[in-house]
């Protein structure tokens, strides 16, 4: 039998460096309160939001996302050219092909890398470290870019009550490259699509078309009073279903992702969850048991929910703004629509 | 091993005590969770997370809506065990 030869495998791998972008404009509570007849205080109170950031109507999924990544690449003194992959995590690309990853790669400079979009909604960036982690470690790309960015303000009702005023717009980006030990854990992940109705599109795009074409519309009985109203799809949650969810899973996956990682609760620096909602961010603290005092991204505040973008985000302000340092022990955890989840320990770079 | 009603609303009070500071004593079986109590959906959800893991039950979240009252948890915790 004829033997194949593989790459040289590598030791390990590292973010070399993290960027973002955020929408232009601070959007305070006051702002969006009347379609939902709610306040500030309600706002605050249940989600610990008090601006969200939301971009010009001009700035698209591909400027923010550009915009994070040669934030990264800049820090991380790696040429656009030297990328072999990038991998962009994204639910707000409205274009089905081609994937937003291969424009961010002609826009950037760093063509013919290979490109492509995942699909894992608010767990999008874990997931793609995840895959930037396997990618250098096979020798099948030296340094890859993984980018979450959403333009959340796309794919919202301004009369949604339950997670519309939540989300914001931006981008982060991480530069991924070899390293002699490792530096990017063990990733531990998985989803529960049994509860994708949890989070949830309010109709596809495919009813939208046949609706335009005027065609027949095939019934969904479980969303028919909500499709009845809508023009056009947006998201949707059953919050008190996703926030126990994810109180009662979350916990046990960060355990798992610090262990696979050879290390105890004790040993974890700066903890960093998907920014969904502070009462979560919150609940997780309080079950996890970290140091007391454990550095916490709370990005959210004033960011908002900004999907596949948030993690990233609330790293690079951490590091930007002197509360973590390079060097530290981070905990990253994303949690999201089809109850996809990933997890790593990372060292900061 | 099957709690009785007077040991799973002791568990109950603790459980609401940790989340909400509320004193054990203040959480009996004709409170309702939202109007006395001032429990909002994710503190509830809270409770019911833990509490599941206390009794080793399993509440449906669609369930959770009819569980007005301290009194009404503690009844379909009760049966939910046997």
């Amino acid at each position: 039998m004829t033997a194949l030869r593989l790459a040289p495998p590598v030791a390990g791998s590292r973010i070399v460096a993290i960027g973002g972008s955020r929408g232009e404009n601070l959007v305070p509570n006051d702002d969006i309160v009347g379609p939902i007849n709610s306040s500030d205080e309600w706002i605050v109170q249940r989600t610990g939001i008090r601006t969200r950031v939301r971009a010009d109507e001009g700035t698209s999924v591909l400027d923010l996302a550009a915009a994070a990544a040669e934030d990264a690449l800049g820090k991380a003194g790696i040429e656009p050219a030297d990328l072999d992959a990038v991998v962009v995590a994204t639910v707000t690309h409205f274009e089905q092909t081609p994937a937003l990853a291969t424009l961010l790669t002609e826009r950037l400079g760093a063509t013919p890398a290979a490109a492509y979009d995942i699909s894992a909604a608010c767990a999008g960036y874990c997931y793609g470290i995840a895959q930037a982690d396997a990618l250098v470690r096979s020798g099948t790309a030296r340094h890859v870019l993984v980018v979450g960015v959403e333009r959340m303000s796309d794919f919202i009702d301004p009369t949604d009550r339950t997670i519309s005023f939540l989300l914001g717009d931006g981008a982060g980006a991480a530069v991924v490259g070899p390293s002699d030990e490792p530096r990017i854990g063990p990733t531990v992940w998985g989803s529960d699509g049994s509860l994708a109705s949890a989070i949830y599109q309010t109709r596809s795009w495919l009813d939208y078309r046949r609706e335009e074409l005027g065609e027949p519309v095939p019934a969904r009985p479980e969303l028919a009073e909500e499709v009845s109203q809508m023009v056009t799809p947006t998201l949707r949650q059953q919050g008190p279903t996703v926030f126990k969810w994810v109180i009662t899973n979350i916990p046990k996956l960060a355990l798992r992702t610090i262990e696979a990682a050879g290390l105890t609760p004790a040993d974890i620096d700066v903890f960093v969850p998907h920014q969904a909602n502070m009462r979560i961010t919150d609940q997780l603290l309080k079950t996890l048991k970290l140091r007391d005092d454990v550095v916490v991204g709370r990005d959210i505040a004033d960011t908002g929910n900004t999907s596949a973008a948030s993690i990233p985000l609330a790293t690079e302000r951490l590091l930007r703004e002197g509360d973590a340092r390079s060097g530290d022990v981070a905990l990253q955890i994303g949690f999201g629509a089809g109850m996809a989840f990933a997890g790593q320990v990372v060292i900061l770079p | 091993m099957a709690h009785s009603e007077d040991e799973i609303l002791a568990g109950l009070a603790e459980i609401v005590n940790e989340e909400t500071g509320l004193p054990t004593d203040a959480v009996t079986t004709d409170k309702s969770f939202t109007e006395d109590l001032d429990i909002d959906s994710l503190t509830m959800m809270t409770v019911v997370s833990v509490a599941e893991e206390k009794f080793g039950v399993t509440i449906p979240d669609e369930e959770v809506k009819n569980l007005a009252t301290v009194g009404d948890a503690v009844r379909y915790i009760a049966q939910a065990q046997s």
